[in-house]
């Protein structure tokens, strides 16, 4: 390892910086869209309505079974020509890398967190939902107010951990070409012929970041569990 | 949709597109199947240190399980594939001595291998933990040794019980052998770029792989629900519906 | 039927008197006064042609050309302020992003060949590189017919691949393709003797060569694959942007003004270690100076 040069990184740290930020931000957007969208489709799952719950476990199990890979790319190619057949427009509609890239995340991490979200939903007592309705709340009240609440914090350490584990997919984007934290140190390896350092760099940064998000998530687990 | 194309010739290559996405998908499925085996063996060994009561043993299997949960799987092949060769001069080597597609299956096996066994790891531990205190002490109570109380009465439950997150874990694997492709393994998820890129009709091609990753995804379901069948023992959980 | 020759006969006569209104645009020209932006397509580590500096900006001898360019598209639309949108782009999504529209001319290292002139159309030439295989010094391989047998590593998605391809049929010999995502890991396998050779365009292996840790342990064999012309790629069937970047390459050829950015990125240190390819203009590369063209291989 003598003849390593990490010179390199220290050149290149805002670049790096920059990628980490893409990074960070498309994690927690696609969480937060992700959550939203999950609800919903863990809601549908659970209605009594069959051709909804049926679409909507459709949905969620095509999603699981393809390779995310496989996701980013079909988003990626093929959305600005469906988006242009759907709104007729002229030609296709710019989106690029970094924007299907939310798209992507957002629908894909919907069917994992929806099934983190409908185990979440059954964990409820049924009795919390009947005493809801025989207060006179409707669907959406008793949801919103009574088991939702319930259910996102008994899931609250099932969550992060899917949300450290979005955290390391989004650095699947750096073969698209996006400059996330991974696709940064990559085209910095490229340019300047400096693979093996680049790539350590990368996995050591991944690894303290995540291990202190993960040892965080354990600790809030515990203080949940001992308030329950 | 034309499905015309999946019968056209490779440009100078030999075959058709459909062949190119059957060797393709055989790679995925060699990939998977010795990954599995690889990631069972090493994850159920991993899994039963961390219950022991040796301390070391509990911490090691810790570090193992995090540092392989924690990096993206993408780095792991950036690292299998151009570090480790490059700072372990041993396995340099060795690896110059390889044909380059087995150099890069072998890399795609040993680097699932590890990544799944740390998940496999996690299960197993949970496996055993749910399980009620006085199956151990009843097996040590009747004369076993502690690896006996392993093999016929803790891990024979255990097993049972994570048949469920075991599928899933498979189906994972299955779907991650498609980052392979990052190291230039020929797997069904390269074949699909290339005969995007080559012939520019990337519809056609993601369609055909998303149909393929569906049936892969589906009989892999098929086979652990059948398997959680045949060994459910009547009267507990695992065997319950 | 009739609708469709009368705005021809429009066009031409607004053509011919050399009047610039909006409604005889079409295509990119049009795209472009309507959106007041034209999106650039360019590489991350194609030195000298498309990369980034070390200010992680794109630079390099496709640029400054492609620049000629927009610099033509404001005069022509008389639109001085219009903007230049950077996009990056790869081997393997250069054409589909210029088809889609996301880019609307690829600056960058593209061979123009006549299998993509069916996707798209190309500007004149501005470079010609010869195939070829990088090795090291230290290795016996003499030609590339040596590598029968051996492990050879190229670039993804490149020409190469299909040459490589093409010469084992025409011997009879069968090397063992190695594929890298890019230029750096295909040069990385072989600096590592994981493969014997790297077999890529002359230029792209001196560039790898002179960036490498000992630049000096490594040689180009003399041999020649296949002798290709780089240019700049945009979408088929725009007659209209493809005149206007054919004479704008054009001009810049013909007044000699090409000297000094060839210089600039072939003959000179470049960003962003101040390395210098010492690339002469080989005779090849002065002959389609002369005589701009977009003949394709």
């Amino acid at each position: 390892m003598g003849d390593l040069d990490f010179d390199v990184i220290g050149r290149a740290l805002p670049y790096l910086a920059h990628g980490m930020q893409y990074t960070v931000q498309l994690t927690v957007v696609a969480f937060a869209g992700g959550v939203v969208f999950g609800t919903l489709l863990a809601l549908a799952r659970l209605s009594s309505f069959k051709p909804l719950a049926l679409a909507a476990a459709g949905y969620v199990n095509l999603m699981r079974s393809i390779p995310l890979l496989l996701v980013i790319f079909w988003f990626y190619f093929l959305a600005p020509v469906l988006l242009q057949s759907l709104t007729g427009a002229e030609r296709p509609p710019q989106i690029g890398a970094e924007r299907s890239a939310y798209i992507t995340f957002i629908l894909f991490e919907a069917a994992y967190f929806c099934e983190i979200m409908r185990a979440g939903i059954q964990s409820i007592a049924k009795g919390q939902a009947a005493a809801g309705f025989a207060l006179g709340l409707d669907y959406w009240q008793v949801m919103r107010r009574i088991v939702l609440p319930q259910a996102f914090r008994n899931m609250l350490p099932v969550l992060l951990t899917q949300a450290i584990v979005l955290f390391q997919d989004v650095s699947l984007v750096s073969l698209l070409n996006v400059t996330d934290f991974v696709g940064a140190a990559v085209k910095i390896a490229q340019r300047d012929s400096r693979v093996i350092e680049m790539y350590l760099f990368v996995a050591v940064v991944y690894f303290l970041l995540c291990f202190a998000l993960s040892s965080g998530a354990r600790r809030l687990q515990l203080r949940l569990a001992i308030v329950r | 949709m034309n499905f015309d194309i999946f019968f056209q010739q490779v440009p100078d290559g030999d075959g058709a597109w459909w062949q190119m996405l059957a060797s393709g998908l055989q790679w995925t499925l060699l990939v998977a199947l010795f990954a599995w085996i690889m990631a069972f063996a090493l994850g159920s060994l991993v899994g039963v240190a961390r219950t022991t009561e040796k301390r070391w043993l509990i911490r090691a299997g810790n570090a193992y399980v995090e540092l392989f949960r924690n990096i993206p799987l993408i780095v792991q092949f950036f690292l299998w594939y151009f570090v480790v060769p490059d700072v372990i001069p041993a396995v340099k080597a060795w690896v110059i001595t390889l044909d380059p597609t087995r150099h890069q299956f072998f890399t795609a096996v040993v680097c699932l291998g590890f990544f799944t066994s740390a998940r496999i790891a996690e299960q197993v531990r949970s496996g055993i933990q749910s399980l009620a205190r006085g199956q151990r002490n009843a097996g040590y109570a009747i004369g076993l040794t502690q690896t006996q109380t392993y093999r016929y009465v803790l891990l024979p439950m255990a097993y049972r019980i994570i048949i469920p997150p075991l599928t899933s874990e498979l189906m994972n694997l299955i779907k991650n052998t498609a980052v392979a492709y990052s190291i230039g393994l020929t797997e069904l998820f390269f074949r699909t770029r290339e005969m995007g890129e080559m012939t520019f009709r990337y519809f056609e091609a993601f369609a055909a792989a998303t149909v393929i990753y569906v049936l892969i995804a589906l009989a892999a379901n098929r086979v652990m629900a059948w398997i959680e069948r045949r060994v459910a023992v009547p009267g507990m959980i695992a065997g319950a519906h | 039927m009739r609708r469709f020759n009368f705005a021809v006969l429009c066009a031409a006569v607004m053509l011919c008197a050399g009047h610039a209104a909006a409604q005889e645009l079409s295509g990119t020209l049009k795209k472009i006064k309507e959106t007041g932006v034209i999106t650039l397509g360019h590489r991350e580590s194609s030195i000298p042609f498309s990369y980034l500096d070390d200010k992680q900006q794109p630079v390099g001898y496709a640029l400054d050309l492609c620049m000629k360019v927009v610099d033509a598209v404001k005069a022509e639309l008389k639109m001085p302020a219009l903007k230049v949108a950077l996009q990056p782009v790869t081997s393997s999504n250069r054409i589909p992003l210029l088809q889609n529209g996301t880019i609307d001319l690829e600056c960058g290292s593209t061979t123009n060949s006549v299998q993509r002139q069916e996707q798209v159309s190309f500007g004149p030439t501005y470079f010609v590189i010869n195939i070829t295989a990088a090795v090291k010094k230290s290795s016996s391989i003499q030609s590339i017919l040596d590598l029968n047998g051996k492990p050879v590593s190229t670039t993804s998605g490149t020409t190469s691949v299909a040459e490589i391809k093409k010469l084992e049929k025409l011997k009879g010999v069968d090397f063992k393709e190695i594929y890298g995502k890019d230029h750096a890991e295909s040069f990385l396998l072989m600096a590592e003797d994981r493969a014997a050779a790297f077999i890529m365009d002359d230029i792209l292996l001196a560039g790898q060569i002179a960036n490498a840790r000992n630049p000096g342990d490594y040689r180009i064999l003399p041999e020649i694959l296949r002798t290709e012309p780089y240019s700049m790629m945009l979408r088929k069937g725009d007659a209209p942007f493809k005149a206007l970047v054919d004479h704008a390459i054009g001009a810049v050829m013909k007044s000699g003004e090409i000297d000094k950015i060839y210089a600039k990125w072939f003959t000179s240190p470049i960003p962003p270690k101040g390395i210098n390819l010492n690339f002469p203009v080989t005779p090849v590369i002065r002959d389609a100076f002369k005589n701009p063209n977009d003949k394709g291989v």
